[in-house]
């Protein structure tokens, strides 16, 4: 059994079988590998009785759940008006400058990945951003250098 | 002009002068048909936006013969501009709690569901934490009644109840065709209960504070108060519990930068007033509605900027499934740009205005309906900075 | 009896029934309202909203997705519903390549029609067609996905879900990016597809057609070194009518070969005679199959035996249950039986080079381009079918020729390979090749004919979605003692939601049939996916008739009696299930993934 096969097989367990637990199911696997590549929906529609193009089609609507290879750390930097206002794009600049990326990509290292994404929740505390699952608020240049740097020292 | 309020502080969602295990105690032993009658003399209407009366809801789904019921806690809060749910959720989590189980009793459901919106994922651990703690308090209780917390992967439409129903179910999240209404056929076509985070906790506080206490505050369209979310161009962003009723002058006055151009009122699907409506415009139902989203812009800001900044966000967010919101989005989004740069005239600007009507009228749900709130209140009110 | 609801559409009253649509009600004061996503065969999707009426108090509703309510005020032709419609028209159009000239489906497009009711002269709107990166898919042999035509009504998404249980297609991404995608957007060829064919009947535009092959049977016909032969298949007779001015349930069996016949064809044959030799081949294999199981226990017999005539039930059991091969019926299809004699045993009794044979097709389906082009189908030392052709291509061939169908002659087929019998007409329907089985294998095994009246076995007719029929053997001759007093138990079913029920009942164990007939299109070939579009079950309805007329109409109506089927055992293959019956007739299944 592949490794792709044996973390399927124990999140469909752990969670069921029913399509309810679809969503559940394609998170466990993003948590996991950050993405979602065909082994993994190959192997949940075989779990789940659907087929792969339903498994795909569903999880290609929801942004957080990546079809793309993702790096260890997301970045989602939020692009509403209000973080706009705040200088998002100098945050975004920053980010670029000091990742060498564009929106949309991956570092050579498969470290980060740049990607904007829609209100988070953080307008009163503006620019905002996601890495993984956790919000930072209120940034500035600096701030992101330092955010930056502590997780690339962190390996 | 209408019953207006001036603005008033309130503390009720966020008090802690409360004991919400007493409340829910009380609460479970009163008759069903008290709670509603409460909750319909509160006057209280859904917080998420678009307001339909709470005890009508738990009412119709009462009477709905069933062998499964369910209540869903909606805590996909993805309004541009609003943020006041996640502050309920890690301010005061057993009051959303409490609100459910109180559901749970009127309507007939043994289960309920939290669906968090994927950004907020790192409240999960502590929610969870206390939700065992809360599922500990039911027992010693003798309530029968458990509730799961499913999470979003970034969808703003699965705030849309019946997307929310379709996501909940492993499906892309696309609304449904109603009727049905959820009351009769919501998560796996069984009657359902589906409330805002912040309704949830008027739900529950109305059956400490009593029906008529909360209808003291507001208007007649609009009772109570409600938990404000303002950003952008303020001293003081943040959240704020306030009466409704008041005009968007006295808004401005306590939470503008002195130089307020206009403010979005209800998020990227709200309405833009102008300054020179914010004197007539009162704040609820009987005006321009809100979810809880202020958006404060001073005459520094391009409202080019902020219409073309909605435009990309509703053009990504549409399901896609119908016409309407999935095509006229882009035509939306494509047509100010062509005008802007002056490839289309400025005539162009009242095609989409039609377009816009057109949506309204036709889209299959709420998103594709309140594109044209934005649009057109942007458009009219600032035609010029669509051009320059 | 059940409920009447009233309501008022444009000021008159009408009642349905409860549980019907605005859009029902709509029709019976006989108002079109326009529609593109719904379709009769499908569940309501509500998501084009083209068909927009204005329900006073209300504003505009989508009456396909609106139950008719007591006292409802319907307005279908207001100001606002105009100006609506023709705002949604022009916003698909904006979408769209209406490069409709170039189009395959011109003149048979929903869209179009609409487009050209609301007189959409002037574009509106900004064309969206450059910002996008449509594609368009030409891998599979059969079904080509043109994204740059595609309105995004997802009834191809419905059917392959809903009538197939395949999800091939699905609906992908969200927004401004949403579009009908296979997984991951690889190419058909390479997915689940059983190129059924059943998405382009449903699909309104371009975005799904038939890959067609008209230049290239035109050119072997215009190659004078070539002799060119065609088979038609028993759904084409009945349904090609449609495409030509007929109405529905036409047989135009006569005209059809008189078409081909003009069209240059050198030799006119009929598919139905390999039907008759099906059944000869599958009926002596299901015999065998019960006398080792039942007489030598031989456990490695599997059984219950399903046909294998439907190439899109073939491909869709090797790609969702690769584990019940060995059930399938080793038989090939009626097709590839006709291509594999027509380039060995017609190519003797003519004299003729197989070289110089181009053997053509007409068929109600588009899985048969599959199943021609399939590697293993090459026993007569070359490519057994050269070309399959839908009915739709036939009728647009015969259009260019410029003939004049609902006037020309009947003619009768050409020898060899031209005679039939009606159990091989009925084929076409759904539980045809289980009543044609029936018919021979009773009377082998018992001498006598089926004791149903006129030999039409009722039991196994109809559209029921699985069906079953339990025929007892008694007194049968010397050579089928040991099926004396069994209970043959046959299932049928259509439409491959319903093969995968039942095969799924079947591997579970829950099942014990003896014989499984199977058809990938609901309704079986008289509906299947080359046939001619619309397709509704009032159609279908229309053509079934159609066929079992044929079938009493014929003078030979068991397959064993067909007098070629006689020679050519005699001539050329020996005994069913002969040594040159397995080189020639039966072929072998692979395998595939789900995906």
């Amino acid at each position: 059994m592949s490794n792709t096969q044996q973390m399927v097989k124990e999140l469909v367990e752990k969670h069921g079988r029913e399509r309810t637990n679809l969503m559940a199911i394609l998170q466990g696997v993003v948590d996991q590998q950050n993405h979602l590549d065909d082994q993994a929906i190959i192997e949940i529609a075989r779990e789940m009785d659907l087929s792969a193009a339903q498994v795909y089609g569903t999880a290609s609507f929801y942004t957080f759940l990546d079809i793309k290879p993702r790096g260890e750390y997301v970045i989602r930097l939020c692009r509403t008006i209000t973080c706009d206002m705040k200088g998002k794009r100098e945050i975004l600049h920053t980010l670029e400058n000091l990742l060498k990326v564009n929106i949309g990509e991956t570092t050579p290292d498969n470290k980060f990945t740049l990607l904007e994404t829609n209100c988070l929740g953080w307008c009163h505390k503006g620019p905002a951003m996601l890495i993984n699952n956790k919000a930072y608020t209120e940034l500035t240049p600096e701030k992101v250098k330092e955010i930056i740097t502590e997780i690339k020292h962190k390996s | 002009m209408a019953d207006t309020k001036q603005l008033k502080r309130v503390d009720i969602i966020f008090t802690e002068d409360c004991n919400y295990k007493d409340i829910l105690s009380e609460a479970l032993q009163s008759s069903n048909e008290d709670i509603v009658q409460s909750l319909l003399n509160s006057g209280l209407r859904g917080r998420g936006g678009a307001g339909f009366p709470t005890g009508m809801k738990w009412k119709f789904t009462a009477q709905e013969e069933s062998d499964e019921k369910f209540i869903i806690c909606n805590a996909d809060e993805g309004e541009p501009g609003t943020f006041k749910d996640r502050e309920i959720l890690f301010k005061v989590p057993f009051k959303v709690f409490g609100g459910m189980a109180v559901g749970a009793k009127v309507i007939g459901a043994k289960e309920g569901y939290i669906y968090l919106r994927g950004e907020y994922k790192f409240l999960l651990d502590d929610l969870q934490k206390h939700l065992d703690e809360f599922h500990n308090v039911l027992d010693e209780l003798n309530f029968d009644f458990r509730i799961k917390i499913v999470t979003g992967a970034g969808a703003y439409i699965c705030g849309e109840e019946s997307a929310l129903f379709e996501s909940m179910e492993g499906k892309r999240g696309e609304p449904r065709n109603k009727p049905p209404y959820p009351t009769t056929y919501g998560y796996k076509g069984k009657p359902t209960v589906i409330n805002n985070v912040e309704t949830l906790v008027y739900a529950l506080m109305i059956c400490r504070l009593g029906g008529e206490k909360f209808k003291e505050l507001g208007t007649d369209d609009s009772r109570g108060s409600k938990v404000f979310s303002v950003s952008g161009d303020t001293p003081i962003p943040g959240i704020y519990e306030l009466e409704l009723g008041m005009t968007l002058e006295n808004f401005v006055e306590e939470f503008g930068d002195g130089d307020t151009k206009s403010v979005q009122v209800g998020g990227a699907a709200g309405f833009c007033v102008p300054r020179k409506h914010f004197k007539d415009t009162i704040i609820g139902f009987e005006g321009v509605p809100t979810g809880g989203s202020m958006m404060i812009f001073n005459s520094s800001r391009s409202m080019y900027n902020v219409i073309h900044n909605y435009l990309e966000f509703f053009e990504e967010e549409s399901c896609g499934q119908c016409t309407p919101c999935r095509v006229g989005c882009q035509q939306l989004l494509l047509g100010v740009e062509a005008v802007k740069r002056g490839d289309k005239p400025i005539e162009y600007l009242n095609e989409l205005l039609k377009l816009t009507e057109t949506m309204k009228m036709t889209s299959k749900c709420g998103l594709g309906q309140s594109v044209a709130n934005s649009f057109a209140s942007i458009v009219d009110n600032f035609k010029e900075e669509m051009i320059y | 009896m059940s409920k009447m609801i009233n309501l008022n559409i444009d000021g008159i009253d009408v009642s349905v029934e409860e549980g019907k649509t605005v859009l029902d009600a709509a029709k019976k004061i006989k108002v079109k309202v326009p529609t593109l996503c719904f379709h009769e065969d499908l569940c309501v999707a509500g998501n084009c909203r083209v068909c927009v009426v204005e329900q006073e108090g209300k504003g505009l509703i989508a009456s396909c997705a609106m139950p008719a309510q007591e006292g409802m005020k319907i307005h279908t032709n207001t100001l606002k519903v105009r100006r609506s419609r023709k705002h949604i028209i022009e916003l698909l159009l904006s979408e769209h390549n209406a490069d409709c000239t170039k189009c395959f489906k011109n003149g048979n497009c929903e869209l179009q029609e609409l487009a050209n009711e609301y007189r959409t002269g002037n574009q509106v709107f900004l064309d969206l067609v450059p910002e996008k990166n449509y594609t368009v898919d030409q891998s599979s042999p059969s079904i080509m996905k043109d994204d740059s035509k595609c309105i995004r009504c997802q009834r191809c998404v419905r059917t392959c879900e809903q009538l197939q249980a395949v999800s091939a297609l699905a609906v992908a991404n969200k927004g401004g990016n949403m579009k009908i995608s296979s997984f991951f957007d690889r190419p058909m060829h390479e997915v689940v597809c059983t190129n059924c064919g059943q998405c382009i009947n449903r699909c309104p535009t371009g975005a799904l057609i038939e890959v067609n092959d008209i230049e290239n049977v035109w050119d072997a016909i215009y190659d004078e070194s070539k002799h060119v032969i065609i088979q038609t298949a028993p759904a084409v007779r009945i349904g090609l009518g449609e495409e030509l001015g007929f109405d529905p349930g036409k047989r135009v069996t006569g005209k059809m070969v008189t078409a081909l016949k003009r069209l240059g064809f050198d030799s006119v044959l009929d598919t139905q005679f390999t039907a008759d030799l099906t059944i000869m081949e599958e009926g002596t294999e299901l015999l065998t199959k019960l006398k080792k199981a039942l007489v030598d226990g031989d456990e490695s017999v599997h059984l219950p035996m399903t046909t294998s005539c439907s190439p899109g039930w073939v491909k869709f059991i090797e790609h969702t249950f690769p584990e019940l091969l060995d059930n399938v019926s080793s038989c090939k299809s009626p097709q590839q039986m006709f291509g594999t004699l027509a380039k060995t045993y017609y190519a003797q009794k003519r004299n003729l080079d197989p070289k110089d044979i181009i053997s053509v097709s007409v068929m109600p389906c588009t899985a048969k381009k599959f199943e021609a082009d399939r590697p293993e189908m090459t026993d007569s030392g070359y490519k057994d079918v050269d070309y399959a052709i839908t009915t739709r291509e036939l009728a647009i061939m015969v259009k260019q020729a410029g003939l004049e169908f609902l006037e020309l002659e009947d003619q009768k087929f050409d020898s060899l390979m031209g005679d039939s019998s009606g159990a091989a007409t009925i084929f076409g329907a759904t539980g045809g090749v289980m009543e044609a089985a029936l018919r021979t294998a009773y009377e082998i095994v018992t001498g006598r004919e089926v004791p149903f009246k006129n030999l039409n076995i009722e039991p196994v007719r109809g559209f029921g979605g699985v069906r079953e029929a339990t025929i007892k053997i008694e007194d049968p001759v010397e050579d089928w003692k040991f099926l004396d007093g069994v209970e043959l138990r046959c299932a049928v079913a259509h439409g491959l939601a319903n093969a995968k029920e039942l095969m799924q009942a079947v591997k579970d164990g829950k099942a014990n049939y003896h014989f499984i007939e199977i058809m990938a299109c609901p309704g079986g070939c008289l509906g299947g996916g080359g046939q001619p579009i619309p397709t509704n079950q009032a159609i279908r309805d229309k053509r079934a008739k159609a066929i079992y007329e044929e079938d009493m109409d014929l003078p030979v109506r068991k397959s064993h009696e067909n007098p070629e089927i006689v020679k050519i055992y005699e001539d050329f293959l020996g005994e069913p299930l002969g040594h040159k019956s397995h080189e020639l007739l039966h072929t072998k299944y692979v395998a595939r993934e789900r995906y």
